[in-house]
């Protein structure tokens, strides 16, 4: 019995709604998730950006004999109030490096006090009735507004919110991902080396291999846990140092990047490899001269991945000890260290207004290395690219 | 004609043994050529895990003839190639019993090293498998790494006589720097075939080199393996009897693992001397 279009096309009616329907539902759960990403980035950069902008006022600084102790006295008595503590403090270490400042007077802008930013960015403040005043006169004379704030990029972690900075955070990432990549990336790529092209095949790999993929599954909490009584409890490493982070990051991302060299050594074909045998190459030979040039592209997208999450992993640092109250700038891997997330978890719990703005700072910052990161990840993969 | 015959067992050849092993079936028949002998395989089985791939091979290879390997799909003649040059070795899970001897040395001895075999037993695969690298690099590659040359002058000069030898050099001289993908199939089959003899062998094992090329590269390699036999043991498995016919002097048929007839070609085609084997030739199963 042979059946008509009509009754075949009545009969499809219904599939076809269901795969229309079924489109709807995955382009509107798309369009949920845009959703959400521009809620944040939205919310993100208006709460960021003012962050990168910071109130000064043009003072006269007079270097008298009082200013040598207390520095509030160099300044003109109306505006000391307005001016940032962290420059008060800086006059009589000034006057004390440079003595022929004495009798000087010099004229300035500095650093306003996070009070005085707040309220010319229109923030809540406390700020008396008084004092907005004399803001306000300053504005009108042209001696106080919001300048770019290069602090924010130049200071490490203060406790005044105008005088906080993010460069020591980022500097402790820095060498942190540098204690990871040296230690995870050549231990991670040979043992994938080993596994995928040395190893035998049998129970205990099997074993091995399972681990590793377990590995990746673990809480990065359980990382930090193994690094505080492993490297710190054990072996003596510096608490809070770039160089424990690093080491407990690294065994972090081991797992990840192990996984990805061997997807990208198992995706060099296998003509290649026996191509390579034919002529006499030995193992090694083989793998050194074709098969992990074929694969770095894939090994490098993969490690950096795993370096970006490692980057914005925060939990494992807090148990060794990474989220430290760091107002200096300085390069060491044996000091106490932050990194950009644990600084943006410490600013997070500030009660002050004005650290609501750094927090988003910091969140843009680290935000903008990642998007960086994984954007070069993509673009090492499309350019490097082969096709056998 | 006076042919050596192979029992079963004991592996020793002598005119004098039956012909007939226990089924009463002959399985080898060597011809007797006259020609220098290159490989000889004597009582070679060879298992896949449980399974019998090859079952008691025993056959002489002819120093600078083109041998052909004909049969049906899954008859072990390209298992048997991958002996020559202990290929199988990268194969987990394969067992391997009996002789494969050349120049007097046991192949698969423990103290025989298989780089070093490889040497001197090239290979071109199925799938042309150039590196993806430059032309030149694909051919000086293995001769610098084996210190047969070093300096750039030597390695321009040899990369030059192997693409001459391959017939390519005329198609490539140009684009020497350009990857070797990047050429057609059949030139990289040249190139593949260049890279081979690059380090001077003395046997050059082709496994089906002409299944993935057009009817014209197909003649062109035909013909390279009929220039290439005054220098070169070639063995060549094939699964188109009519290119055996043409380029082959001597041919094996292989049939479930054991070779059921080798002989020289022409006798092969015109006179089978067993209905297996000229039941496969005219078409009439494979």
């Amino acid at each position: 019995m042979s059946h008509s279009f009509d009754d075949i096309s009545a009969q499809l009616k219904g599939r076809h709604r269901k795969s229309a329907r079924l489109k709807w539902i995955s382009m509107g759960s798309l369009g949920l998730a845009g959703l959400f990403l521009v809620l944040f980035f939205a919310d993100m950069l208006s709460k960021g950006l003012p962050a990168f902008q910071q109130a000064q006022i043009q003072v006269e600084i007079d270097y008298n004999e009082d200013g040598q102790r207390m520095g509030r006295a160099a300044l003109e008595p109306e505006v000391s109030r307005l001016v940032s503590r962290t420059f008060e403090r800086l006059i009589p270490v000034r006057m004390r490096d440079n003595p022929e400042l004495l009798g000087t007077i010099e004229n300035r802008w500095v650093l306003a006090d996070s009070e005085v930013d707040q309220y010319l960015k229109g923030h809540r403040h406390d700020l008396s009735e008084s004092l907005q005043a004399t803001v306000d006169a300053l504005v009108e004379q042209g001696r106080a507004e919001l300048k770019f704030n290069t602090t924010f990029f130049t200071n490490g972690d203060s406790k005044m919110a105008e005088a906080a900075g993010i460069l020591a955070a980022a500097l402790g990432t820095v060498m942190t991902m540098l204690v990871t990549l040296v230690i995870a990336f050549p231990i991670g790529v040979m043992t994938a080396l080993y596994l995928e092209e040395f190893a035998p095949d049998n129970r205990l790999t099997q074993l091995i291999e399972i681990n590793i993929n377990n590995l990746a599954a673990i809480p990065s909490i359980l990382f930090g846990l193994l690094g505080l009584a492993i490297f710190i409890n054990f072996f003596g490493v510096p608490r809070s140092s770039p160089l424990v982070g690093g080491m407990t990051l690294a065994l972090m991302t081991l797992p990840v990047i192990i996984i990805a060299t061997r997807t990208a050594l198992r995706s060099v074909p296998d003509t290649i490899r026996h191509a390579a045998f034919g002529v006499g190459c030995s193992r090694w030979q083989v793998v050194r001269d074709h098969v992990l040039p074929l694969a770095m592209p894939g090994i490098m997208t993969g490690s950096i991945i795993g370096l970006a999450q490692a980057m914005g992993e925060t939990a494992p640092l807090i148990i060794v000890g990474m989220v430290a109250f760091i107002p200096d700038v300085g390069v060491s891997f044996t000091n106490a260290a932050t990194v950009l997330p644990a600084q943006i978890f410490t600013w997070a719990g500030q009660p002050e207004r004005a650290f609501v703005e750094k927090t988003a700072g910091g969140i843009l910052v680290l935000l903008a290395i990642l998007i960086f990161l994984n954007a070069s990840a993509v673009i090492l993969r499309k350019k490097f690219e082969r096709r056998w | 004609m006076n042919m050596h015959v192979a029992e079963r067992r004991p592996a020793p050849m002598s005119p004098q043994e039956s012909s007939r092993h226990e089924t009463g079936q002959p399985v080898t028949r060597n011809p007797d050529a006259g020609h220098d002998l290159s490989i000889r395989i004597r009582d070679l089985s060879l298992w896949y895990g449980e399974t019998q791939a090859l079952d008691n091979l025993n056959i002489d290879i002819y120093q600078k003839n083109v041998t052909a390997l004909i049969g049906p799909s899954g008859c072990g003649k390209s298992t048997f190639l991958r002996c020559l040059n202990r290929m199988n070795d990268l194969i987990p899970g394969v067992r391997l019993e009996g002789l494969v001897e050349m120049d007097g040395r046991d192949v698969n001895a423990a103290k025989m090293d298989e780089v070093a075999l490889r040497r001197r037993v090239g290979m071109v695969f199925q799938k042309p498998n150039p590196f993806p690298k430059s032309i030149f690099e694909n051919v000086a590659y293995a001769p610098r790494m084996h210190d047969l040359v070093s300096r750039k002058a030597e390695q321009e000069e040899l990369v030059e006589h192997a693409l001459r030898e391959a017939g390519l050099w005329n198609e490539v001289k140009d684009k020497l720097h350009q990857p070797g993908t990047s050429l057609s199939g059949g030139q990289q089959q040249r190139l593949c075939i260049a890279r081979a003899i690059a380090v001077q062998p003395d046997v050059i094992l082709m496994d089906e080199p002409t299944s993935a090329l057009d009817p014209i590269s197909t003649a062109t390699i035909e013909d390279l393996m009929d220039k290439l036999k005054q220098q070169f043991t070639i063995i060549t498995v094939t699964h188109n009897m009519q290119q055996a016919a043409r380029v082959a002097d001597y041919t094996a048929f292989f049939h479930l693992g054991e070779i059921i007839e080798y002989n020289d070609t022409n006798t092969m085609f015109s006179n089978p001397h067993i209905k297996k084997t000229e039941d496969y030739i005219t078409g009439r199963y494979g």
